[in-house]
């Protein structure tokens, strides 16, 4: 056969075979960091409620972030402190894109 | 006023109707490279066969200075026609006429010909070229989409219904498509999304060309939401006229016999399937092997290609041919694969067609991705499809038939009516270098030369289960055959299966894993 394939191992066997652009296109897996804020919907960032530095408490409103219409309010997911800002009221978000940076409030 | 004159008052009403949206409107649908709604369905029909319908309807909208817009047949053809001889219901959206926009009438014509083609049992044909809803008419376009989206569902699994794509089709609109039973897509020409490059733009300050987003190839291709892909309107025609000759009228009929062929001699059985059983081969070779005249209809040829699924004809009856692929991916089956299987069978259950199934597969592909896009619920479709099918089901287990795959794969334990096993089938429930890593872990782990003893114990293993004879024994395979009696087989089967009565708990409708 003129035709060279890939190599593709499963279950310990490597079988030769052609690999398509959806698999090796795949997103690698990537452990979430419970730090890191990222946009859950793309959206528009309406307003940023918090500076960095700042010590919020659990639940409290960080930023608002639009999307189909609605004004989804971004609220921190524990009492920290916000280590960076990485948006500004105005930006068009993807899915997935790092908003905000939190840190353990060494204080608490 | 005389016979005379009333029937060239009549021929002149209609010459102005028959105009669409008038030259300008003609000559830029010309320039997309597009034809016009009416040549569209004459290209599809028999010469001569097409007769239309509501020709003289017209919008009743009265608000936006709609009241004072003439809109010629409100954008839309509809009719009935012969496609080699047999009826057929179609229509056409004019894109010449405000954009081929859907209002309340045109949503109306649509429904017309829907509900005929329900009531005399055959197939609709509906060509979409579109810009979406009119706006002017407001909750009445909604309500058109609805009354259209209601009738496929109504319609779905009694009356094949294709979708042609010949334009835009974008919004609401894509879900008439969407609900029926193929849709056929053109090179540059057909677009399909719910938003269009404008809305991703705005909300996601994302560019992307119509093309990228929702174009004929991406459908093909990438999204699986298309299953003819041709480069031009006229390949398009063919194919959908090829589709017809392979599928029958309605649920209570055969598809037409035709003469039975011999398939051609270049396909020669014994010679594609390779020694080496992690070597590819093209299962498609194995089909034309088999099939009339080596003559195989792909479905979604593009789209998911690690499984192949398709219409044939064994001995002039047609059958639905569902075959791993080794060729890609090793021939795993994954979410996509999954999905295109399960509708491709469900059709064929739906409409009389004996289903063919070739087996050769490793297993599930593995992977966090595939996981969490939902490989079990996309996966657990093949098995509803299989298990649900009461047309007669034949297994040819080629070469590997491992673990779940082995099941999913129309196994006897779904209820296949005939399983046929090449004596290289290797039917275990896992591969041997998987299984003698965990069977003999210990000794491979304790041996004086552990890869050595792997080794061995594998290819004990293979020895031992990698055949079809431990399933024959128990029944599981009916035959292990020769290939070169596989077509004979085949036909057997299907000949014998003639008068297949199943008898299933009554139900209103199982719930299969959407």
């Amino acid at each position: 056969m003129a035709e060279k394939f890939e190599t593709f191992l499963l279950d310990g066997v490597e079988y030769k075979t052609r690999l398509t652009e959806k698999w090796l296109n795949r997103k690698p897996w990537e452990e979430p960091n419970p730090y890191q804020l990222v946009s859950y919907i793309p959206g528009t960032i309406m307003e940023v409620a918090v500076k960095e530095g700042q010590r919020v408490e659990e639940g409290e409103v960080l930023l608002i972030l639009q999307a189909m219409k609605m004004n989804n309010k971004v609220a921190a997911p524990f009492a920290g402190k916000i280590k960076s800002i990485h948006v500004h009221v105005g930006d068009k978000l993807p899915k997935g894109a790092l908003m905000i940076e939190m840190a353990e409030d060494e204080n608490a | 006023m005389s016979l005379k004159r009333n029937i060239l008052d009549l021929r002149k009403r209609k010459e102005i109707v028959l105009q669409g949206g008038g030259e300008d409107a003609i000559k830029k649908q010309a320039e997309m490279g597009k034809m016009t709604a009416r040549e569209r369905i004459e290209g599809i029909l028999d010469k001569g066969s097409f007769h239309e319908y509501d020709i003289f309807v017209e919008h009743q909208s009265k608000d936006f200075g709609m009241d004072k817009k003439v809109l010629h047949g409100d954008g839309v053809v509809i009719g009935t026609g012969t496609v080699y001889g047999e009826p057929v219901a179609i229509y056409a959206q004019d894109f010449t006429v405000a954009g081929g926009s859907l209002g309340l009438m045109h949503a109306r014509k649509i429904t017309k010909i829907m509900d005929h083609a329900i009531k005399m049992r055959i197939p609709i044909i509906g060509i979409n070229d579109s810009g979406g809803a009119r706006i002017q008419e407001g909750v009445d376009a909604l309500a058109g989409y609805g009354e259209i989206f209601f009738r496929n569902t109504q319609a779905s699994g009694v009356i094949p219904q294709l979708s042609v794509i010949l334009g835009p089709c974008a919004g609401g609109a894509v879900y008439s498509p969407a609900l029926t039973d193929f849709i056929f897509v053109v090179d540059n020409i057909s677009k399909m999304f719910i938003t269009g490059p404008d809305v991703v733009k705005t909300v996601l300050g994302e560019v992307v060309s119509p093309e990228d987003l929702g174009g004929a190839r991406v459908h093909a291709c990438v999204s699986g939401n298309a299953h003819f892909f041709a480069s031009t309107e006229p390949e398009c025609f063919e194919q959908i006229k090829k589709l017809l000759t392979f599928i029958p009228w309605n649920n209570q009929r055969k598809a037409k016999a035709f003469p039975a062929k011999a398939p051609k001699s270049e396909y020669n059985i014994e010679k594609i399937l390779p020694a080496d059983p992690t070597q590819p081969y093209d299962v498609r070779d194995i089909i034309k092997a088999v099939a009339d005249d080596s003559d195989f209809f792909e479905v979604q040829e593009n789209f998911a290609q690690n499984i192949v699924v398709g219409f044939g004809r064994i001995d002039g009856e047609t059958v639905g041919f569902v075959a791993n692929q080794p060729l890609v991916l090793a021939g795993v089956l994954d979410c996509d694969s999954a999905d295109k299987a399960g509708r491709f069978i469900r059709f064929c259950d739906a409409f009389n067609i004996p289903i063919v199934t070739f087996e050769d597969m490793p297993g599930y592909l593995p992977g966090v991705e595939q996981e969490h896009m939902g490989v079990i619920r996309h996966g657990a479709k093949v098995l509803y499809a299989y298990s649900e099918a009461t047309v007669p089901k034949v297994t040819v287990i080629l070469r590997k038939a491992y673990g779940g795959g082995y099941i999913a794969m129309n196994s006897r334990h779904l209820k296949a009516d005939f399983m046929f096993a090449w004596p290289t089938a290797e039917i275990a429930v896992m591969g041997p270098e998987g299984a003698a890593n965990i069977i003999f872990r210990k000794e491979i782990k304790e041996a004086a030369n552990p890869e050595e003893m792997r080794k061995q114990k594998v290819a004990e293993y293979r020895e031992k289960f990698a055949n079809p004879y431990v399933a024959a024994s128990k029944g599981y395979i009916d035959s292990v055959i020769e290939p070169s009696e596989t077509r004979m087989l085949l036909k057997h089967s299907i000949e014998v299966s003639g008068n297949k009565t199943v008898m299933t708990p009554a139900k209103k409708h199982g719930i299969p894993p959407f």
